[in-house]
């Protein structure tokens, strides 16, 4: 009986720090939020006083704002442009130093160090080669066009945001390679030993050998990156900061905001708290899709293997 | 053997080029931390006329009021290893507690955590501010633009994942070990300290690994909770501080960049097995 007691008094002892600071930073804050996106809620100083309820009116006004439905298209963009960028190169970069030259073990460690650097510095890193390096290359080579102004690739929308995608690619390369070549090298030897014998070509064993084996590893890196990259904040703060403007239904908007980014500026720049945290809410219902259909692919391999 | 080799030239070849693909912004960053505001601008490919000038940047921002370099490092190293201590240690705990006590709650409270995982800070960062004011205002315990909040939200956001891992692996170890501790006099929660806590070694580092890297380089949890212009910076929040009230001085937010990256590559090359075995462990899981 006494062991009992101290057992079930071990236990609560022991959750409890977790529990407290699970509850004091997610669970209130979570419930407080998805309260906040069907309120007027406001950050003046009467905070916490006479918030009323309105419904479903953020959303609605969400959806209704250009702006938010740009961010949400261009962050859809970004996510597949970066996710398949990520993972070729990944990729690619594995298959290069799992092969047969030397130093690998170098070329691995180095190719890794970006994803050391926190990606607000390495937005500022990246602006600095876009908008000064880039130019002064293009006078070296005699490519006058490099130098134009107009052509820099953080001077229009589009090029803007390819220019995130390839800093997120530096970026997050280098670890999603350490996944795979951890995949790779589970690959047995055997399996390409009689391939080979069997006359099969480099590209037909990569086909039938080696993708097939590392399958699994595909599932997680494609939805690591996948949640990654929707979540992409720091770098878009410091490389572009939203910026160029462009116009998107008539409306003038931030032509590189992502959504997270949009997020924050709702908030913090139009002052529009509660339609901040709304856009918030409809973020976490997109990262929850994602992920549940996470979970479910990986359950259905498991139930294959 | 001579064969094998020419087989792979193409591929050394294409190794080099794309490891000094990758390099070059590093290099970049560091000739370019040595070079005066006109050069910067005018040849920022180009070698450094005087390195001495990396010196006198790195003064300029080692005194900058901006940056305040030596404290926010200092900043950043405490917040960053606090706040692993403090999860490493809780979750394990909490982790051990949750698989070796079989009951609806403990199953119901893991549930609860591993859905967490998705939970998105985006979601609550708004109203965490609201209610850590709130909670200063009831209790008079600072939250806000202070040390004990950003411990306090490092170890909440912190727990779901280092929870899971930590009970992954408590699972598979033997019961036999804590019922012969037990036999021999072990009490329950000297079992996890002098036994369990020390086995958990590959979890630890895989833990350490994950959060410590996600720590140092956060921007938007610190700049919430401990606000922009604050005396307490960390050190990415240092450099968009200084990058802002210096816009375009190329060299000194270079200078600025190079003295924030140091300590951490210094760091993964002593680390790097560890680090690297950390973050695989970490994504299949």
């Amino acid at each position: 009986m006494r062991a009992h007691t101290e057992k079930r008094l071990v236990f609560w002892l022991f959750l409890a720090p977790a529990l407290f600071a699970f509850v004091m930073v997610i669970l209130v804050p979570f419930g407080l939020g998805v309260w906040y996106s069907f309120t007027n809620w406001s950050s003046s100083p009467r905070t916490g006083a006479g918030i009323a309820f309105v419904g479903l009116d953020n959303f609605v006004r969400s959806f209704r704002d250009p702006s938010f439905l740009y961010s949400f298209t261009i962050t859809t963009a970004y996510t597949i442009v970066n996710v398949a960028l990520v993972n070729v190169v990944a990729f690619a970069l594995a298959l290069l130093v799992t092969s047969a030259i030397r130093f690998r073990n170098f070329y691995r460690a180095g190719f890794f160090v970006p994803n050391l650097i926190g990606g607000l510095i390495l937005g500022y890193i990246w602006q600095f080669i876009f908008n000064n390096a880039i130019p002064s290359l293009g006078e070296l080579l005699g490519i006058a066009a490099w130098s134009e102004p107009a052509n820099l690739l953080l001077a229009r929308s589009p090029t803007a945001l390819l220019a995130i995608v390839i800093a997120g690619t530096w970026q997050y390369a280098g670890y999603i390679m350490v996944i795979y070549v951890a995949a790779l090298e589970n690959v047995p030897v055997e399996l390409h030993e009689a391939a080979q014998i069997d006359g099969a070509s480099p590209w037909q064993r990569l086909r039938a050998v080696t993708l097939p084996m590392v399958s699994q590893a595909f599932t997680i890196t494609l939805f690591l990156t996948l949640v990654n990259s929707f979540k992409q904040f720091d770098t878009n703060t410091s490389l572009t900061n939203g910026g160029p403007s462009a116009m998107f239904m008539g409306k003038p908007i931030f032509g590189t905001e992502l959504l997270a980014m949009n997020i924050y500026n709702t908030a913090f720049i139009s002052n529009d708290l509660a339609m901040g945290q709304a856009r918030a809410v409809i973020f976490f219902l997109v990262i929850a899709l994602i992920s549940t259909a996470q979970v479910r692919a990986n359950k259905k391999r498991e139930v294959e293997l | 053997m001579n064969a094998k080799r020419l087989r792979a030239l193409p591929l050394e070849f294409a190794a080099v080029t794309l490891f000094a693909v990758f390099f070059a912004p590093f290099v970049l960053v560091l000739i370019n931390s040595a070079k005066g505001a006109f050069q910067i601008t005018n040849a920022p490919l180009a070698l450094p006329e005087d390195w001495g000038q990396l010196f006198r940047n790195i003064a300029t921002i080692w005194t900058s009021d901006n940056i305040r370099y030596g404290s926010s490092f200092a900043s950043s190293v405490f917040i960053t290893a606090g706040s692993l201590v403090l999860i490493d240690l809780v979750a394990s705990q909490a982790a051990w507690a949750l698989v070796r006590t079989k009951t609806r709650v403990s199953s119901t409270v893991f549930i609860v955590f591993v859905a967490a995982m998705v939970v998105p800070f985006q979601i609550v960062m708004f109203p965490l501010l609201s209610w850590f004011r709130k909670v200063t205002e009831l209790t008079g315990v600072p939250l806000l633009r202070n040390y004990s909040g950003i411990f306090l939200a490092y170890v909440g956001f912190g727990m779901a994942q280092s929870i899971f891992m930590f009970h992954g692996f408590i699972k598979s170890i033997p019961l036999e070990l804590e019922e012969a501790a037990t036999i021999d006099g072990c009490r329950r929660h000297e079992i996890f300290y002098r036994i369990i806590f020390p086995i958990l070694k590959p979890i630890h580092a895989t833990v350490l690994v994950l959060n410590g890297i996600w720590i140092w380089n956060d921007y938007l949890l610190p700049v919430l909770v401990l606000g922009k212009g604050n005396r307490v910076m960390t050190l990415p929040l240092a450099v968009s501080n200084f990058a802002g009230a210096f816009v375009k001085q190329w060299d000194l937010i270079m200078t600025a960049i190079l003295m924030a990256m140091i300590p951490v590559v210094i760091f993964f090359l002593f680390a790097q097995k560890s680090i690297i075995k950390g973050m695989v462990a970490g994504s299949i899981k």
